[in-house]
Protein backbone atom coordinates (compact mmCIF):
# COMPACT_ATOMS: atom_id res chain seq x y z
CA UNK A 1 0.00 0.00 0.00
CA UNK A 2 1.15 3.55 -0.72
CA UNK A 3 1.24 6.49 1.72
CA UNK A 4 -2.19 7.76 0.69
CA UNK A 5 -3.80 4.38 1.26
CA UNK A 6 -2.22 3.98 4.70
CA UNK A 7 -3.24 7.51 5.64
CA UNK A 8 -6.81 6.82 4.49
CA UNK A 9 -6.98 3.58 6.43
CA UNK A 10 -5.68 5.19 9.62
CA UNK A 11 -8.04 8.18 9.30
CA UNK A 12 -10.96 5.81 8.63
CA UNK A 13 -10.21 3.68 11.70
CA UNK A 14 -10.28 6.76 13.95
CA UNK A 15 -13.40 8.10 12.20
CA UNK A 16 -15.20 4.74 12.54
CA UNK A 17 -14.09 4.38 16.16
CA UNK A 18 -15.50 7.81 17.08
CA UNK A 19 -18.76 7.25 15.20
CA UNK A 20 -19.25 3.93 16.96
CA UNK A 21 -18.53 5.49 20.37
CA UNK A 22 -21.11 8.21 19.65
CA UNK A 23 -23.57 5.44 18.65
CA UNK A 24 -24.45 7.26 15.43
CA UNK A 25 -23.92 4.27 13.15
CA UNK A 26 -27.14 2.54 14.07
CA UNK A 27 -30.34 2.35 12.08
CA UNK A 28 -32.34 3.50 15.15
CA UNK A 29 -30.23 6.64 15.50
CA UNK A 30 -30.49 7.58 11.83
CA UNK A 31 -34.19 6.83 11.46
CA UNK A 32 -34.77 8.19 14.99
CA UNK A 33 -33.49 11.57 13.79
CA UNK A 34 -35.73 11.46 10.73
CA UNK A 35 -38.69 10.64 12.98
CA UNK A 36 -37.61 13.70 15.03
CA UNK A 37 -37.30 11.61 18.19
CA UNK A 38 -33.55 11.28 18.73
CA UNK A 39 -31.14 14.01 17.65
CA UNK A 40 -27.91 12.14 18.48
CA UNK A 41 -26.64 12.22 14.89
CA UNK A 42 -27.16 16.00 14.74
CA UNK A 43 -25.42 16.58 18.07
CA UNK A 44 -22.51 14.60 16.64
CA UNK A 45 -22.42 16.12 13.15
CA UNK A 46 -22.93 19.71 14.25
CA UNK A 47 -20.24 19.41 16.96
CA UNK A 48 -17.83 18.13 14.31
CA UNK A 49 -18.77 20.99 11.99
CA UNK A 50 -18.38 23.67 14.71
CA UNK A 51 -14.84 22.53 15.52
CA UNK A 52 -13.78 21.61 11.99
CA UNK A 53 -15.07 24.83 10.46
CA UNK A 54 -12.83 27.10 12.53
CA UNK A 55 -9.67 25.08 11.87
CA UNK A 56 -10.28 24.55 8.18
CA UNK A 57 -11.14 28.17 7.40
CA UNK A 58 -8.14 29.38 9.42
CA UNK A 59 -5.72 26.99 7.69
CA UNK A 60 -7.15 27.92 4.31
CA UNK A 61 -6.66 31.65 5.07
CA UNK A 62 -3.03 30.87 5.97
CA UNK A 63 -2.60 29.05 2.65
CA UNK A 64 -1.74 25.73 4.33
CA UNK A 65 -4.68 23.90 2.74
CA UNK A 66 -7.02 24.64 -0.18
CA UNK A 67 -10.79 24.50 0.02
CA UNK A 68 -12.60 22.08 -2.26
CA UNK A 69 -16.21 23.17 -2.68
CA UNK A 70 -18.63 20.87 -4.49
CA UNK A 71 -20.45 22.50 -7.39
CA UNK A 72 -23.70 24.34 -6.69
CA UNK A 73 -25.49 22.68 -9.58
CA UNK A 74 -29.12 23.41 -8.78
CA UNK A 75 -30.78 20.37 -10.40
CA UNK A 76 -28.10 17.99 -9.14
CA UNK A 77 -28.11 19.16 -5.54
CA UNK A 78 -31.88 19.55 -5.18
CA UNK A 79 -33.03 16.41 -7.06
CA UNK A 80 -30.02 14.32 -5.96
CA UNK A 81 -30.36 15.53 -2.38
CA UNK A 82 -34.04 14.58 -2.38
CA UNK A 83 -33.38 11.13 -3.82
CA UNK A 84 -30.67 10.57 -1.25
CA UNK A 85 -33.04 11.57 1.57
CA UNK A 86 -35.68 9.10 0.39
CA UNK A 87 -33.20 6.23 0.09
CA UNK A 88 -31.57 7.14 3.41
CA UNK A 89 -34.90 6.89 5.26
CA UNK A 90 -35.63 3.41 3.87
CA UNK A 91 -32.09 2.07 4.20
CA UNK A 92 -31.44 3.66 7.61
CA UNK A 93 -27.77 4.15 6.85
CA UNK A 94 -25.71 6.62 4.89
CA UNK A 95 -22.70 5.58 2.78
CA UNK A 96 -20.16 6.14 5.57
CA UNK A 97 -22.20 4.69 8.42
CA UNK A 98 -23.22 1.56 6.48
CA UNK A 99 -19.66 0.21 6.67
CA UNK A 100 -19.45 1.19 10.32
CA UNK A 101 -22.75 -0.52 11.11
CA UNK A 102 -21.42 -3.67 9.48
CA UNK A 103 -18.32 -3.34 11.68
CA UNK A 104 -20.43 -3.36 14.85
CA UNK A 105 -22.32 -6.47 13.73
CA UNK A 106 -25.44 -4.99 12.12
CA UNK A 107 -25.11 -7.31 9.15
CA UNK A 108 -28.30 -6.17 7.39
CA UNK A 109 -26.11 -3.21 6.39
CA UNK A 110 -24.53 -5.62 3.87
CA UNK A 111 -27.65 -5.39 1.70
CA UNK A 112 -27.60 -1.61 1.93
CA UNK A 113 -23.93 -1.63 0.86
CA UNK A 114 -24.70 -3.96 -2.07
CA UNK A 115 -27.59 -1.69 -3.09
CA UNK A 116 -25.32 1.34 -2.99
CA UNK A 117 -22.68 -0.32 -5.19
CA UNK A 118 -25.40 -1.20 -7.72
CA UNK A 119 -26.82 2.33 -7.40
CA UNK A 120 -23.37 3.74 -8.21
CA UNK A 121 -23.17 1.50 -11.31
CA UNK A 122 -26.65 2.70 -12.40
CA UNK A 123 -25.54 6.29 -11.94
CA UNK A 124 -22.44 5.67 -14.06
CA UNK A 125 -24.62 4.12 -16.80
CA UNK A 126 -27.18 6.92 -16.65
CA UNK A 127 -24.59 9.71 -16.38
CA UNK A 128 -24.80 10.69 -20.11
CA UNK A 129 -28.59 11.14 -19.73
CA UNK A 130 -28.28 13.16 -16.51
CA UNK A 131 -25.56 15.30 -18.05
CA UNK A 132 -27.90 16.66 -20.69
CA UNK A 133 -30.89 16.97 -18.36
CA UNK A 134 -30.77 17.42 -14.56
CA UNK A 135 -27.10 18.43 -14.51
CA UNK A 136 -27.56 20.93 -17.36
CA UNK A 137 -30.18 23.20 -15.80
CA UNK A 138 -28.11 25.72 -13.88
CA UNK A 139 -24.64 25.42 -12.39
CA UNK A 140 -23.33 28.20 -10.15
CA UNK A 141 -20.00 26.39 -9.85
CA UNK A 142 -17.83 25.81 -6.80
CA UNK A 143 -18.96 28.65 -4.56
CA UNK A 144 -18.74 29.38 -0.85
CA UNK A 145 -21.20 31.28 1.34
CA UNK A 146 -18.92 34.26 2.19
CA UNK A 147 -18.34 35.40 -1.40
CA UNK A 148 -21.93 34.59 -2.40
CA UNK A 149 -23.46 36.62 0.42
CA UNK A 150 -20.68 39.24 0.42
CA UNK A 151 -20.20 38.75 4.18
CA UNK A 152 -16.97 37.96 6.07
CA UNK A 153 -16.57 34.25 6.81
CA UNK A 154 -16.10 34.96 10.53
CA UNK A 155 -19.48 36.70 10.67
CA UNK A 156 -21.06 33.58 9.17
CA UNK A 157 -19.09 31.31 11.53
CA UNK A 158 -20.22 33.37 14.56
CA UNK A 159 -23.87 33.25 13.52
CA UNK A 160 -23.60 29.51 12.80
CA UNK A 161 -21.98 28.84 16.20
CA UNK A 162 -24.65 30.85 18.03
CA UNK A 163 -27.47 29.11 16.16
CA UNK A 164 -26.08 25.62 16.74
CA UNK A 165 -25.39 26.20 20.45
CA UNK A 166 -28.98 27.43 20.86
CA UNK A 167 -30.17 24.32 19.04
CA UNK A 168 -28.09 22.11 21.38
CA UNK A 169 -29.71 23.69 24.45
CA UNK A 170 -33.12 23.11 22.89
CA UNK A 171 -32.27 19.43 22.16
CA UNK A 172 -31.24 18.93 25.80
CA UNK A 173 -34.29 20.74 27.14
CA UNK A 174 -36.62 18.60 25.03
CA UNK A 175 -34.51 15.47 25.74
CA UNK A 176 -34.21 14.70 22.02
CA UNK B 1 -23.63 17.24 30.65
CA UNK B 2 -22.54 13.64 30.79
CA UNK B 3 -19.48 12.47 28.89
CA UNK B 4 -20.58 8.84 28.96
CA UNK B 5 -23.95 7.56 27.86
CA UNK B 6 -25.84 4.88 29.81
CA UNK B 7 -24.72 2.11 27.48
CA UNK B 8 -21.02 2.94 27.76
CA UNK B 9 -20.83 5.14 24.67
CA UNK B 10 -19.39 8.66 24.57
CA UNK B 11 -21.31 11.91 24.51
CA UNK B 12 -22.09 12.69 20.84
CA UNK B 13 -20.90 16.26 21.50
CA UNK B 14 -17.47 15.00 22.62
CA UNK B 15 -17.09 12.38 19.88
CA UNK B 16 -18.33 14.89 17.31
CA UNK B 17 -15.84 17.55 18.43
CA UNK B 18 -13.06 14.95 18.13
CA UNK B 19 -14.20 14.19 14.57
CA UNK B 20 -13.89 17.93 13.92
CA UNK B 21 -10.26 17.73 15.09
CA UNK B 22 -9.74 14.61 12.96
CA UNK B 23 -11.18 16.43 9.92
CA UNK B 24 -8.68 19.30 10.38
CA UNK B 25 -5.67 16.99 10.90
CA UNK B 26 -6.76 14.86 7.95
CA UNK B 27 -6.89 17.80 5.52
CA UNK B 28 -3.44 18.97 6.63
CA UNK B 29 -2.02 15.44 6.43
CA UNK B 30 -3.39 14.78 2.93
CA UNK B 31 -2.11 18.18 1.76
CA UNK B 32 1.38 17.53 3.18
CA UNK B 33 1.75 13.85 2.31
CA UNK B 34 -0.27 13.55 -0.89
CA UNK B 35 0.04 17.07 -2.29
CA UNK B 36 -3.70 17.70 -2.47
CA UNK B 37 -6.19 18.70 0.22
CA UNK B 38 -8.65 15.84 0.65
CA UNK B 39 -11.76 16.03 2.78
CA UNK B 40 -13.63 13.26 4.59
CA UNK B 41 -16.18 11.61 2.31
CA UNK B 42 -17.54 8.20 1.40
CA UNK B 43 -19.83 8.03 -1.59
CA UNK B 44 -17.22 8.26 -4.39
CA UNK B 45 -15.80 5.00 -3.05
CA UNK B 46 -19.02 3.21 -4.05
CA UNK B 47 -18.47 4.33 -7.65
CA UNK B 48 -14.91 2.97 -7.52
CA UNK B 49 -16.18 -0.30 -6.01
CA UNK B 50 -18.80 -0.59 -8.79
CA UNK B 51 -16.11 0.14 -11.39
CA UNK B 52 -13.71 -2.43 -9.94
CA UNK B 53 -16.53 -4.99 -9.86
CA UNK B 54 -17.42 -4.34 -13.51
CA UNK B 55 -13.76 -4.48 -14.44
CA UNK B 56 -13.47 -7.89 -12.76
CA UNK B 57 -16.57 -9.23 -14.51
CA UNK B 58 -16.19 -7.69 -17.95
CA UNK B 59 -12.46 -6.91 -18.09
CA UNK B 60 -11.39 -3.47 -19.30
CA UNK B 61 -14.62 -3.26 -21.30
CA UNK B 62 -16.42 -2.74 -18.02
CA UNK B 63 -14.72 0.61 -17.67
CA UNK B 64 -15.62 2.14 -21.02
CA UNK B 65 -17.84 4.67 -19.36
CA UNK B 66 -17.49 8.42 -19.13
CA UNK B 67 -18.34 8.59 -15.43
CA UNK B 68 -15.80 5.91 -14.48
CA UNK B 69 -13.13 7.68 -16.51
CA UNK B 70 -13.96 10.94 -14.76
CA UNK B 71 -13.92 9.30 -11.30
CA UNK B 72 -10.65 7.37 -11.91
CA UNK B 73 -11.29 3.81 -10.77
CA UNK B 74 -8.60 2.82 -8.26
CA UNK B 75 -8.17 1.97 -4.60
CA UNK B 76 -7.28 5.39 -3.26
CA UNK B 77 -7.15 7.32 0.03
CA UNK B 78 -10.94 7.54 0.41
CA UNK B 79 -11.47 3.86 -0.48
CA UNK B 80 -9.17 2.86 2.38
CA UNK B 81 -10.85 5.41 4.64
CA UNK B 82 -14.22 3.74 4.07
CA UNK B 83 -12.71 0.32 4.85
CA UNK B 84 -11.11 1.88 7.92
CA UNK B 85 -14.54 2.99 9.19
CA UNK B 86 -15.65 -0.65 9.36
CA UNK B 87 -12.44 -1.63 11.18
CA UNK B 88 -12.67 1.27 13.64
CA UNK B 89 -16.31 0.46 14.43
CA UNK B 90 -15.41 -3.20 14.93
CA UNK B 91 -12.57 -2.27 17.31
CA UNK B 92 -14.66 0.15 19.31
CA UNK B 93 -17.71 -2.13 19.59
CA UNK B 94 -15.61 -5.12 20.60
CA UNK B 95 -13.79 -3.09 23.24
CA UNK B 96 -16.96 -1.83 24.96
CA UNK B 97 -18.98 -4.97 24.19
CA UNK B 98 -21.64 -3.16 22.16
CA UNK B 99 -21.01 -5.41 19.14
CA UNK B 100 -24.30 -7.13 18.28
CA UNK B 101 -25.25 -9.35 15.39
CA UNK B 102 -28.46 -7.78 14.19
CA UNK B 103 -30.54 -8.85 11.18
CA UNK B 104 -33.55 -6.58 11.67
CA UNK B 105 -33.38 -3.26 13.55
CA UNK B 106 -36.01 -2.62 16.30
CA UNK B 107 -37.92 0.24 14.61
CA UNK B 108 -38.18 -1.86 11.45
CA UNK B 109 -39.32 -4.94 13.38
CA UNK B 110 -42.07 -2.99 15.08
CA UNK B 111 -43.48 -1.77 11.78
CA UNK B 112 -42.75 -4.59 9.32
CA UNK B 113 -42.12 -7.70 11.41
CA UNK B 114 -39.00 -9.76 11.96
CA UNK B 115 -38.46 -11.09 8.41
CA UNK B 116 -34.82 -10.43 7.54
CA UNK B 117 -35.53 -11.04 3.85
CA UNK B 118 -37.97 -8.15 3.72
CA UNK B 119 -35.49 -5.92 5.53
CA UNK B 120 -32.73 -7.03 3.13
CA UNK B 121 -34.77 -6.24 0.00
CA UNK B 122 -35.71 -2.76 1.20
CA UNK B 123 -32.21 -1.97 2.46
CA UNK B 124 -30.99 -2.92 -1.04
CA UNK B 125 -33.63 -0.81 -2.82
CA UNK B 126 -33.02 2.13 -0.46
CA UNK B 127 -29.30 1.79 -1.15
CA UNK B 128 -29.79 2.03 -4.91
CA UNK B 129 -31.97 5.16 -4.66
CA UNK B 130 -29.73 6.83 -2.06
CA UNK B 131 -26.54 6.27 -4.04
CA UNK B 132 -28.00 7.59 -7.31
CA UNK B 133 -28.98 10.68 -5.32
CA UNK B 134 -25.63 11.00 -3.55
CA UNK B 135 -23.66 10.79 -6.82
CA UNK B 136 -25.99 13.27 -8.50
CA UNK B 137 -25.53 15.72 -5.61
CA UNK B 138 -21.77 14.86 -5.52
CA UNK B 139 -21.82 13.93 -1.86
CA UNK B 140 -23.39 12.27 1.15
CA UNK B 141 -23.73 13.26 4.82
CA UNK B 142 -19.93 12.91 5.11
CA UNK B 143 -18.87 14.83 2.00
CA UNK B 144 -21.63 17.45 2.07
CA UNK B 145 -22.81 17.17 5.67
CA UNK B 146 -19.45 17.31 7.41
CA UNK B 147 -16.79 18.45 4.94
CA UNK B 148 -18.91 20.82 2.85
CA UNK B 149 -20.51 22.55 5.82
CA UNK B 150 -17.07 23.04 7.44
CA UNK B 151 -15.90 24.84 4.29
CA UNK B 152 -19.11 26.92 4.08
CA UNK B 153 -19.91 25.49 0.64
CA UNK B 154 -23.18 26.83 -0.75
CA UNK B 155 -24.04 23.42 -2.27
CA UNK B 156 -23.76 21.72 1.13
CA UNK B 157 -26.03 24.27 2.79
CA UNK B 158 -28.63 23.27 0.18
CA UNK B 159 -27.88 19.53 0.10
CA UNK B 160 -28.09 18.81 3.85
CA UNK B 161 -31.58 20.35 4.27
CA UNK B 162 -32.68 18.39 1.17
CA UNK B 163 -31.26 15.11 2.57
CA UNK B 164 -32.90 15.62 5.92
CA UNK B 165 -36.14 17.28 4.77
CA UNK B 166 -37.04 14.49 2.36
CA UNK B 167 -35.71 11.92 4.86
CA UNK B 168 -38.08 13.22 7.56
CA UNK B 169 -41.01 13.09 5.16
CA UNK B 170 -40.30 9.58 3.84
CA UNK B 171 -39.49 8.23 7.33
CA UNK B 172 -42.83 9.47 8.65
CA UNK B 173 -44.68 7.91 5.71
CA UNK B 174 -42.79 4.59 6.02
CA UNK B 175 -42.47 4.05 9.78
CA UNK B 176 -45.59 5.67 11.18
CA UNK B 177 -48.59 3.40 11.24
CA UNK B 178 -51.67 5.09 9.87
CA UNK B 179 -54.34 5.51 12.51
CA UNK B 180 -57.49 3.86 11.26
Amino acid sequence: MNTGQWLGLFTGVVFGFLMQKARVLRFEKQVGAMLLKDMTIFKFMLSAILVGMVGILLLSNLGIITLGHKSMNVGAVVIGGGLFGAGWAIMGFCPGTSLGALGEGRWHALFAIAGMVIGAAFYAELYPVFKTTVLAWKDFGKIGLPETLGVSQWVIVSIFWAGVIALFFWFEKKKL
Amino acid sequence: MKWKTDDGGWSPYLAGALVGVLAIISVVATTQLMGKSSYLGASTTFVRAAGLLQETIAGDNGLINEYYTKTKIRIDWQFMLVIGIALGAFLSSTMDRSFRLESVPPIWKERFGSSWGKRAVWAFVGGIVAMIGARMASGCPSGHGLSGMMQLSVSSFVALPMFFGVGVWVAHVVYTRRKS
